[in-house]
């Protein structure tokens, strides 16, 4: 199950629908093992197209360098499909690499609901999980939501 | 030529969870090749066809190899492999 602040699935539904009709990119980090979403960074798509992204490498690898020094992880990464269900393509299961993280799909074509979708997948096998929104996580943990590097 | 190897957590299986680990190599493929011997199965993971795989993204310090010569990128002393899985998808 993803438990995830509601204020989170905001943004990246934000950051899907402005970004519409090309697929919109990111991810959300927390500390190692905690499997808590806390801090969201938005990515450049470098495919900039409507049925594929990429992380920008070069940003990727400050982005990982930024959680490594943190003792973070990508807890959730997340994309959007544009006019397909909220559903891991083959090519999302093909490049599935992180088994502790979830893969959350974010629809903008209206034709496919408006939910999000999160999914574990281990050896090409998708898992779709329940998610729970929050309100509110202890009080002790921060949100953060990052700017959108240009 | 001492260099030092970022693994990724998707790797680490395959290295005694070693995060980093060194080497000695003069190019980005002797390097691989080295850590071969070491940790058998590793190249595979990495190299496909005599290229990255696309799945991977291989760095010399801060430079994707992709925009540089690719796996006959040259290494010095000192330099930081690091190997990040690839984020994509469709």
């Amino acid at each position: 199950m993803l438990t995830i602040h509601a204020k989170l699935v905001e943004v990246m539904l934000a950051q899907a629908h402005k970004d519409h009709p090309f697929e919109t990119c990111g991810i959300i980090a927390g500390p190692e093992k905690s499997n808590l979403p806390l801090r969201l960074i938005p990515m450049r798509n470098a495919a900039r197209s409507e049925i594929f992204f990429r992380f920008d490498p070069q940003e990727q690898l400050q982005v990982w360098r930024g959680m490594e020094a943190r003792g973070e992880e990508p807890i959730v990464i997340y994309h959007s499909h544009t006019h397909t269900p909220a559903y891991p393509s083959r090519t999302d299961v093909q490049y599935a690499s992180q088994p502790q993280s979830h893969y959350v799909i974010v629809p903008t074509d209206p034709a496919y609901g408006e939910e999000i979708r999160s999914f574990r997948i281990l050896d090409g096998m998708v898992t779709e999980e329940r998610i729970r929104m929050t309100n509110s996580y202890n009080v002790e943990w921060e949100l953060s939501i990052e700017a959108m590097v240009a | 030529m001492p260099i030092t190897i970022s693994i990724p957590t998707i790797l680490r299986p395959l290295t005694d969870n070693q995060k980093r680990i060194e080497v000695d190599g003069s190019s980005v493929l002797d390097a691989i090749e080295r850590m071969e011997q070491r940790y058998p199965g590793v190249k595979e993971r990495l190299v496909t066809g005599g290229q990255t795989h696309r799945f991977i993204n291989i760095y010399v310090n801060d430079n994707d190899i992709r925009f540089s010569e690719g796996l006959s990128t040259r290494l010095t002393d000192g330099d930081l492999l690091t190997i990040l899985p690839a984020v994509a998808g469709g």
